[in-house]
């Protein structure tokens, strides 16, 4: 053995087979950190501040006098507690991301720079108008660029997500119904393979939902749709790109159809990455449609928010968006904060203030970075490294749709897994063991144990050849019969499968005291 | 283009593995009518530095509100937010993860979810919360709906006191859905007018405290007329920080709490992203909306987090959800955690009693004014004023000394015919020059 002249070996010695457990429960660098609550912080503070005087004369006695229940850490305890859970994470900055319609692509750093610059971070939204000009500038120019972009005449900034904009939406869309005396119109038709927010949207504003059906491609099936379009319908909502990543190739005439009857077409952009820049939804008969900054316009998704749903308008449903929105005149920029006046068409408010400010800002800096040509670019490439992935991985695993080009995301059936008694999630959770996240599992509804795959246009020719290697290496495992590799997996993530039916029986969503072996201690009198 | 690896070469070798010619044969399926040949008549790329240097100019058009002395409130406030906060928000595991869909590689983000559940719990004094709403506003049209889901009757009682973009967006969500909402009069200090307004029809009374205009109310006799007429009380907090020093809702008989958390943690982003904060007793839980996140095991016995009950959720549910809220708010309820375990209970105690302190150092010195009203009775961080003169006027005035002085309420609802009230807020942020710089200015403009 090589050694160094004080001992130490320098050459690993014969691998031990199997993977000891360690007898503190890390693994390696990863650790295992308990709770904040646990850590017996009862009274520590990682913050200096001077007491100030009590004094409790204008709190008419509502003074908080039992503990909260709120443990402290130092600094340095604080960082390392949320340094180490980061490090159980998967994230996007470590590797492909393929979660079919959530558009995992690059988060880039100049956006975050920018959203932190103090004229907009640390602007009040009630602050004097005309000490925010710069804000309501850069408002008034994104929604020049998502009016371009779409070919649509007005936007609604303030929705806070997708599912949020789908609501402003649906709003404006009654709205123009009562207008013109139309308030009956009780349903809303949805394909088969929406998203759930769709039918959970229409229902949350009281709309019935009936579903549309959907043809061998794909596609929206156009007899079913024109035999419910009935004077009944208030709208349609239709994803394009859709759920199963294909075009509507029908979508004018489902425009067309939909409009014959008065109704509206709402389109969720939730596919808008797969056409920015190249096609406009202006010009396929869309009268409203929500754009997820947090997927195009690549906002960063934060563990699952904050995002942002802007909502483009035609001309019809226009007159009814919510307040506020900015005006431009010779004196400056303008906030109309109230309907009332100006507009009494106006629906009402979606949100407290102006919407997701801190997102326009990545997003804007996002569109000013590809511009037009920029912008075709991220269409184009991502449309093709969907299809790329699509023709390497069909030799091996079932394409859903396999004649013709997807979009922007291409989606896999189970049939391919049929006798090997390996499941979609059992595939999905052995990609985790070979460093990927697993693929959108089980959606669209409409595909028998979907795997919906969407790269995006951020990663390498490279990144996706490694992907579809390991893919391809694990199809030829399930189907020689390497069933262990799948039932158990993962093995090497932070924890191994989660029991989420004991999580949902007996639902445990705080730590407490009386749950745990660890007390805490009161706080100290003060 | 920079964020764009594929090479041309790339490109060209790829068409072939896929067996099409060009880029468009992959769009055949695009209306020959939408397809667009020519570039859309925007801007080009540009570099970083052109991008910055544009945003730059665009910030340095506003005021930012630690540019010099200010006062504005009105469900959005001025704090301190310790670096540490910001530097592990950034962290690519964070920022860049998406909502924790698998577990095993999610365990930073599902940890902090409960962490920040239990947190949120205490603060309101509840037993179970949701990982994030939207913003406190959103959250509350939520609790009216999930009012009505678990009342099954369709009407609600708004309080005066409520802010009134609050009140807006309720009206906005539960006129859709059908229900009938008795927004009552605004009125600086009448919560109690709520207990007259309730009937066996009422599935909820909605009452802010601090309200409006900074008045702290006992809400516990109107929770006990609520829950004796069979509906639910719900409280709402537009100062998260006021939880520190004032009497929990859950203590005054909330039986849902709505919180905005932008004040720990999140900063004030023009409005947005903010954080809102949403908890209930537990016997509700199945009502509630948004996401859950829940302890568990994993295969080998080990301690878990995993999203739960989601059978109340759109993606499963679909349109008999609980909601259609999908994406929330996560990365800033990351960074309310962080900031609040930082703080600790001494922490946010000793933050609250500063806020309180400051804030009254604000009334005596505006109090002294010739011609100032003070309107609140008692309050938090926050009040109201009586400006001769009007509000909008003088705030405007106030700008020539670089003061901004507060919120006029007339901007957030023109039709109360409150026109010279100003509210105005103190925080931590506020020094004792600030506060002699405004009282000054507006002795020179009232006298």
């Amino acid at each position: 053995m090589t050694m160094l002249n004080v001992g130490r070996p320098t050459q690993p010695q014969t691998a031990v087979p199997v993977a000891h457990a360690s007898l503190t429960g890390a693994r390696g660098l990863l650790q295992d950190e308990a709770l904040i609550f646990e850590l017996g912080g009862w009274d520590k503070t990682g913050v200096d501040l001077e007491p100030a005087e009590q004094d409790a004369s204008d709190l008419a006695g509502l003074i908080r006098e039992a503990a909260i229940g709120l443990p402290g850490l130092s600094e340095p305890e604080a960082m390392r507690h949320y340094v180490r859970l980061s490090q159980k994470n998967h994230a996007i900055d470590l590797a492909l991301y393929p979660l079919g319609s959530c558009t995992m692509k690059h988060n880039p750093r100049l956006n975050e720079k920018a959203a932190r610059l103090p004229g907009f971070a640390d602007l009040h939204p009630m602050a004097p108008i005309s000490t925010v000009q710069g804000a309501l500038q850069l408002m008034d120019e994104l929604a020049h660029w998502l009016k371009t972009l779409t070919a649509m005449p007005a936007v609604a900034l303030s929705p806070k997500a997708g599912a949020h904009g789908e609501l402003c939406g649906l709003l404006a869309i009654k709205a123009a119904h009562e207008a013109k005396g139309q308030g009956h119109r009780r349903l809303v038709l949805v394909p088969t393979s929406a998203h759930g927010t769709n039918p959970a949207t229409a229902a949350f504003v009281g709309y019935d939902v009936a579903e549309i059906a959907q043809t061998e491609d794909g596609r929206v099936d156009l007899a079913d749709l024109e035999a419910k379009l009935t004077t009944d319908v208030a709208a349609i909502m239709v994803t394009n790109p859709n759920t199963c990543g294909l075009f509507e190739r029908d979508v004018i005439e489902i425009g067309r159809l939909t409009h014959a009857v008065g109704a509206y077409f709402y389109c969720d952009g939730a596919n808008f990455n797969a056409i920015v820049g190249r096609v406009r939804p202006g010009d396929l008969g869309v009268d409203a449609m929500h754009i997820n900054l947090h997927k195009t316009f690549s906002t960063p998704h934060g563990g699952g928010g904050p995002g942002a749903g802007p909502v483009v308008l035609s001309e019809a449903l226009a007159p009814f968006a919510p307040a506020p929105w900015v005006v431009s005149g010779a004196d400056g920029f303008k906030l109309v904060e109230e309907t009332v006046d100006e507009a009494a068409q106006g629906f009402g408010r979606m949100v407290a203030f102006q919407g997701q400010m801190g997102m326009f800002v990545r997003a804007y800096a996002y569109m000013l970075s590809h511009g037009s040509d920029g912008l075709r670019q991220v269409a184009e490439d991502a449309v093709l490294n969907a299809n790329y992935i699509k023709a390497r991985l069909s030799g091996v695993m079932s394409a859903a749709f396999p004649d013709g080009p997807c979009m922007h995301e291409a989606l896999f059936d189970d049939h391919w897994l049929e006798g090997t008694d390996v499941t979609t999630l059992d595939f999905a959770k052995a990609m985790i063991d070979e460093g990927f996240h697993p693929m959108t599992m089980y959606f669209p509804l409409v595909v028998h144990g979907a795997m919906l795959i969407e790269p995006t246009e951020t990663e390498s020719k490279q990144e996706l050849d490694r992907f579809c290697d390991a893919l391809i290496a694990l199809a030829h495992a399930a189907k020689a019969g390497d069933v262990d590799r799948f039932k158990g997996a993962p093995y090497l993530a932070p924890l191994r499968r989660l029991d989420e039916t004991l999580a949902a029986r007996k639902p445990k969503l705080t730590w407490r005291p009386e749950l745990t072996t660890v007390a805490p201690a009161p706080l100290a009198a003060e | 283009m920079r964020y764009l690896p594929l090479t041309p070469a790339d490109r060209a070798q790829m068409l072939g593995v896929i067996g099409v010619d060009t880029i468009d044969d992959l769009f055949a399926d695009v209306p020959a009518a939408a397809r667009k040949a020519e570039l859309f008549d925007l801007p080009r790329h540009a570099g970083e530095m052109e991008v910055e240097r544009h945003l730059q100019a665009l910030a340095a058009k506003n005021r930012p509100a630690g540019a010099g002395p200010f006062f504005c409130g009105a469900g959005a406030y001025k704090h301190h937010v310790p670096a540490t906060v910001d530097h592990i928000i950034q962290r690519s595991e964070f920022l860049t993860s998406y909502t924790p869909y698998q577990p095993e590689i999610a365990q930073g983000t599902l940890q902090v979810l409960f962490e920040f559940q239990t947190q949120v719990a205490a603060l309101t004094g509840l037993e179970v919360a949701n990982a994030s709403m939207y913003d406190g506003s959103t959250g509350c049209a939520e609790a009216v709906m999930m009012a009505q889901r678990v009342t099954r009757r369709k009407t609600a009682v708004l309080s005066g006191g409520l802010h009134p973009h609050y009140a807006a967006v309720t009206q906005t969500i539960a006129h859709a859905e059908g229900m009938d909402i008795t927004r009552l009069p605004v009125a600086i200090d009448a919560e109690a007018a709520v207990i007259a307004a309730i009937t066996p029809e009422t599935a909820c009374v909605v009452v802010q405290t601090p309200n409006v205009f900074g008045v702290v109310t006992d809400v516990t006799k109107i929770a006990e007329a609520a829950h004796a007429a069979g509906a639910l009380m719900i409280v709402v907090t537009t100062e998260a920080v006021s939880f520190g020093l004032l009497k929990s809702p859950g203590e005054m008989g909330a039986d849902i709490a709505v919180a905005e958390g932008q004040s720990i943690g999140v900063g004030l982003n023009y409005g947005g992203p903010y954080v809102g904060l949403f908890a209930c007793r537990e016997k509700f839980v199945r009502q509630m909306p948004g996401r859950l996140c829940g302890e568990t095991v994993d295969a080998e016995g080990r301690r878990g987090f995993v999203l739960t009950l989601s059978t109340r959720e759109q993606h499963i549910r679909r349109e008999k959800a609980t909601s259609n809220i999908c994406t929330n708010s996560g990365l800033c309820a990351l960074a309310f955690t962080i900031h609040m375990t930082l703080l600790g209970e001494r922490g946010l105690r000793d933050l609250a009693a500063i806020n309180h302190a400051k804030a009254r150092q604000l009334r005596d010195a505006l109090a002294a004014v010739p011609g100032i009203e003070i309107l609140t009775p008692r309050f938090f961080n926050e009040f109201a004023i009586r400006v001769p003169g009007g509000a909008a006027q003088t705030v405007e005035a106030l700008l020539a000394d670089d003061i901004v002085a507060g919120v006029p309420f007339s901007r957030l609802d023109p039709q109360a015919g409150l026109d010279d009230v100003l509210l105005v807020a103190a925080t931590e942020t506020t020094t004792a020059a600030d506060i002699a710089a405004f009282a000054q200015a507006l002795k020179g403009r009232t006298v």
